[in-house]
């Protein structure tokens, strides 16, 4: 416990910076574009957490995480695209492409509360299924990441399939209100990103008490040497799932926020490509760092935008080299280069972040 | 016509391709254990080598056999290039490998999108191969017959170097326990390099075959690189015969889902099928009895 | 570990406190949409600011690229002959990135932070119909030039490709009477287009005496054809109606071809497949159909001279194809409306546009102020050895566009 004496501190610190940065200062020099666009960003952000929760701090390299993304995200364009329709309508693209009729299980979406409900829930679901299947089975390392990577394929082309009651590869859109709320008013867009950003700070506080508490310790033991505390009469196969299901829920949320913000959701958003796109800023920030994948991911996001309007197909070049040269060099990310310089001074030793790799336990 | 018959042979033909994708991954996975994500991205140089041969040699008969070796060799450099500049750095993080090398696949094809065009290039294919072999009463396209002849041929070559040379021995060795190997003299890196350089060309190889089939476009690699890893699982680490005949069981079934549900349902279906397979034999149809690989 | 938590508590009050502020004050929905942006186009200057959305990365950067290509090649032109109300054309081109969720964020900047007085471009129905809600919300101004699946029309875009009564039915229509069919398979991408297509199509068939022998969709994609034409080979229809986007077509006639199906054997309609994409496509095409309201070597003055200005500005190697026609129109309609209107203000552009007409390559088209189609006449072209497309067939006359298929009696848009 030593070791972190000094990092809960300047962790709070730094969410409560993230937090006014966030809260205050962007609300006050942004336009309304650039703040949707930070909207989005935050929502990448969430599903960052997680994946520095599953990976980073549980060494599962969660390569299907658009898969959760997409069910919050799905959950929330049903009901969505349920007001939009109105009160015993149907949705517009199901007399389009279907037969004017809707599924029975469509209908309970017309609930605000159920729909809530289910962004946590059905994520929350899915992950305990297939966590329970795959860790109980020890299925670990490159065949989690390929498994996990195969389902996030099967996912997208299952909503493709599906187009009557999915929208298909154009995905959903055309919603008007979120909850009540006019989308095409910019104080409830300013509103919605309030509500965005305040989530991803809540999650930062959850990931921060999880990474102090003993199930975050085990997390780190059962990545660095799963044979050992299972040795110590712990079941590693349990303190993965938790963990795995967190993430889960934290991207299920963050797709859910996704779809008021950029109001669409398509296959395409879902994807594996897309998932191993939002693996990007947390490589970049530090996957084992409290606050690296979130700042990661709000940087990622922010170079896509603006790489894409000065210099369109560039993008590809810089997440391509971003993954080789961050990954390669730099493993823990950004958050590494401070104690890589603390390590010209020696003194300064004790404030390295937790170690990627095994250290041996001592 | 026979539905059976008609979906055993399209669906072998799928098995084919797959086969011939995943047998490269069976090396450099199977065997070493690197999840190499641009392995898709050799495919693509394998085609557009294909396409750049026809250009040279403009008679499209031939153009397709000197494509095949020059393919290899192409795909074979950039596999060598790759390993001992990032790779060989990084084979204690497999993980993180396969972060490194789908950074290298996004590159390589933006690269080829800006040198070759986005338009998909022409690559025509050579007059013997046109026609039908009569086969109980199905008519066999010939350059299916063609890549099932290709995909045998290589995989009847990586056997026999895995089987029969010293070389082979050396990467079972290395495969099997690498501290003894080099214990007992194996240079495990030099192995490591040439396994790599191997498995590589055979995704050139794959590549030159696939521009009878589909289009040749720089994002070619993508959309076969998830399910040749999924066979590569399935079949079980380490043994090519379980590639082998997880291939053609994905193939098969694929060709029957898609005939009697839909073409992106049987994708669906199959994916699931894998995954719920893995659950019943974690470690894939066959598995190598080794300490390391654990 | 309780100062911790209260630490914890009071930063948690402090969002929740943060968010309940935040929250008052917004418009509840119906309260209309009048608290949108106001438009910020700027016309006070000698230039007026235009935005091109196009995809120039990712999978559709092949289409995409060449109608931007033609609508440079229109402000170019406006350009030199003295702008539009004597402003001349400056031009923000944005990328779309082949992703629907990119067109929203980009179509959004254009209007918000460009100010641009209209946007041109998109291709996929997706692209569109991710675009859809942000011009109607900030009130501004889309120009689609692709044909379609119709089923829609907007007070706030155009459409000046093809809607399925001016490409389909007609093609269609061709079959029924002048190829004498009695059976049609159907090839499609598993999208919306070839859905909806396919749900006229089977309509239609089943009206006109038509048996319908086969309907199979791929992913975009997927190149794994070989199983659907198993199934058209084993079924032996009179024609396959292909609406199959993108490359997924190069492995579709790759098997097509391997399996010994031709334009002799088998025809093929294709509405997916231009000039363009038929030179990528290594397989002889020659004889096999297409339908579309243009062809690079559609006769007239009007199209020779497109052709020449293209060539002149992009290489002699380029072809021209309907959406690049349909896109060059657009920009072409659009000063058309604005010169009617006198003005660059959304509103008073829309209501100028009815009869707006303008002599495009494709003959004289004139645009539908109800529903904003223009109307096209239909041309079934059969490829040529050189992969240039032949017209062999044409309606009689420009068609009525008819988005809703309104004037159809056979079509129930809630049928199967």
């Amino acid at each position: 416990m030593k070791r972190f004496s000094t990092l809960p501190a300047l962790n709070l610190i730094g969410i409560a910076a993230l937090a006014v940065a966030l809260l205050v200062l962007a609300p006050a020099v942004l336009d309304d574009f650039r703040l949707g666009n930070l909207a989005k960003y935050c929502c990448y952000a969430m599903v960052a957490v997680g994946i520095g929760l599953a990976w980073g701090r549980g060494g599962m390299l969660v390569l299907g995480q658009g898969m959760f993304f997409g069910l919050g995200a799905y959950v929330m364009a049903f009901h969505l695209k349920l007001e939009a329709a109105g009160p015993d309508a149907i949705p517009d693209f199901m007399m389009l492409y279907g037969n004017g009729t809707m599924p029975a299980w469509w209908e309970p979406f017309r609930s605000g509360a159920f729909t809530l409900f289910m962004v946590v829930a059905l994520p929350a679901t899915v992950s305990t299924l297939l966590g329970l299947a795959v860790f109980k089975r020890r299925i670990k390392g490159a065949y989690f990441a390929i498994l996990s990577q195969a389902l996030a394929v099967a996912f997208a082309t299952l909503i493709i399939s599906q187009i009557e009651v999915t929208g298909g590869f154009n995905g959903l859109s055309a919603f008007t209100s979120f909850f009540g709320y006019s989308l095409y008013d910019p104080i409830n867009q300013r509103m919605i990103f309030f509500i965005t950003a305040g989530l991803l700070v809540a999650m930062l506080l959850v990931a921060f008490q999880l990474y102090r508490s003993r199930f975050g310790e085990l997390l780190i033991a059962t990545r660095d040497a799963e044979e050992r505390v299972r040795f110590l009469g712990h079941d590693p196969a349990n303190i993965k799932l938790v963990a795995f299901v967190i993430a889960a829920v934290m991207a299920g949320i963050g797709g859910a926020m996704f779809v008021p913000i950029v109001g669409i959701v398509s296959p395409l958003d879902i994807d594996e490509v897309a998932s191993i796109g939002l693996i990007a800023g947390v490589a970049l920030g530090g996957r084992a760092t409290l606050l690296g994948p979130a700042i990661g991911a709000l940087a990622v996001g922010y170079a896509k935008t603006s790489l894409s309007e000065t210099f369109p197909g560039s993008w590809t070049y810089f997440q391509g080299a971003l993954f080789v040269l961050v990954i390669l060099f730099l493993p823990g990310g950004l958050a590494q280069l401070p104690s890589y310089l603390g390590r010209l001074r020696p003194a300064r030793k004790q404030k390295q972040v937790p170690a990627l790799q095994a250290e041996g336990a001592a | 016509m026979d539905v059976i018959v008609s979906q055993l042979f399209t669906g072998a033909s799928t098995g084919a391709v797959l086969l011939l994708v995943a047998l490269g991954l069976a090396l450099t996975f199977g065997q070493m254990g690197v999840i190499n994500m641009a392995h898709g991205e050799f495919l693509m140089a394998g085609a557009y080598t294909a396409y750049l041969t026809q250009q040279a040699v403009s008679n499209s008969d031939v153009s397709l056999l000197i494509a095949l070796p020059l393919g290899f060799l192409v795909a074979g450099m950039l596999g060598l290039l790759l390993e001992m500049t990032v790779i060989s750095r990084m084979y204690h993080r497999p993980l993180d490998t396969l972060l490194v090398t789908f950074g290298v696949g996004l590159i390589l094809q933006q690269v080829a999108r800006d040198v070759f065009g986005a338009q998909p290039k022409a690559v025509a294919s050579p007059t013997w191969l046109h026609g039908q072999l009569d086969l109980l009463g199905y008519g066999y396209p010939v350059t299916r017959l063609f890549i099932v002849t290709i995909a045998v041929g290589c995989l009847a070559g990586t056997a026999a170097v895995l089987k029969y040379t010293a070389l082979g021995r050396r990467i079972r060795a290395t495969v099997q326990n690498r501290d003894l190997a080099e214990t007992v003299g194996v240079s495990t890196r030099g192995t490591d390099r040439v396994t790599f350089f191997l498995g590589s060309g055979l995704a050139g190889v794959a590549g030159v075959a696939l521009t009878l089939v589909t289009a040749t476009v720089s994002n070619l690699g993508t959309s076969y690189i998830v399910p040749a890893f999924l066979v590569v699982v399935a079949g079980g680490i380490g043994q090519i015969k379980g590639s082998v005949i997880a291939a053609f069981a994905l193939g098969i079934v694929g060709a029957f889902l898609t005939y009697y549900t839909s073409g992106s349902l049987a994708t669906v279906l199959t994916f699931v099928l894998v995954v719920a397979f893995l659950q019943i034999r974690p470690q894939g149809l066959f598995t190598v009895r080794t300490r390391s690989l654990a | 570990m309780n100062l911790n938590t209260r630490r914890l508590a009071a930063v948690a009050s402090v969002v929740v406190v943060g968010l309940s502020a935040s929250a008052c004050g917004g418009a509840k929905a119906g309260d209309s949409a009048s608290a949108s942006a106001e438009s910020c186009v700027d016309t006070s200057g000698d230039t007026v600011k235009i935005g091109f959305l196009n995809s120039l990365s990712g999978a559709m950067s092949i289409s995409e690229k060449t109608v931007s290509d033609s609508l440079g090649l229109a402000a170019e032109q406006i350009n030199a002959e003295g702008g539009v109300l004597g402003k001349q054309l400056e031009i923000v081109q944005e990328d779309g990135a082949s992703e629907p969720t990119i067109f929203a964020e980009k179509a959004e900047k254009l209007i918000q932070s460009d100010c641009v007085a209209a946007i041109f471009g998109g291709w996929t129905s997706s692209s569109r119909v991710a675009m859809r809600p942000v011009v109607k919300s900030l009130n501004s101004l889309l120009f689609y030039p692709v044909q379609y699946e119709g089923l829609e029309a907007d007070r706030n875009i155009f459409y000046t490709g093809a809607t399925t009564n001016q490409q389909i039915i007609p093609a269609l229509d061709f079959l029924k009477n002048e190829k004498k069919i009695d059976s049609i398979f159907l090839a499609g991408s598993d999208y919306v287009f070839p859905r909806t297509a396919n749900k006229i199509i089977k309509q239609y068939a089943a009206a006109h005496d038509i048996e319908v022998l086969g309907e199979e969709y791929q992913t975009l994609d997927k190149g794994e054809w070989g199983t659907a034409v198993d199934k058209i080979v084993e079924t032996q229809p009179d024609v396959v109606f292909n609406t199959i986007n993108g490359d997924s077509n190069v492995a579709f006639l790759e098997e097509y071809d391997a399996k010994g199906l031709s334009a002799k054997t088998i025809p093929i309609v294709s509405v997916s497949i231009a000039e363009e994409e038929a030179a990528a496509i290594d397989v002889d095409l020659t004889g096999q159909m297409t339908s579309w309201n243009y062809y690079q070597t559609v006769e007239s003055p009007d199209n020779a001279a497109f052709v020449k200005a293209f060539k002149a500005k992009y290489g002699d190697e380029r072809v021209t194809s309907d959406p690049m026609e349909a896109a060059y129109t657009s920009l072409w309609l659009w000063k058309g409306m604005v010169e009617k209107a006198d003005s660059f203000d959304v509103d008073d552009v829309i209501e100028a546009a009815d009869g707006v007409t303008f002599d495009s390559p494709e003959g004289t088209v004139v645009v539908n102020g109800d529903n904003h189609h223009i109307a096209k006449t239909t041309l079934i072209g059969e490829v040529q050895p050189n992969k240039l497309i032949k017209t062999i067939w044409s309606s009689d006359g420009p068609i009525e566009p008819d988005p809703f298929l309104e004037g159809y009696d056979w079509w129930d848009p809630n049928g199967a």
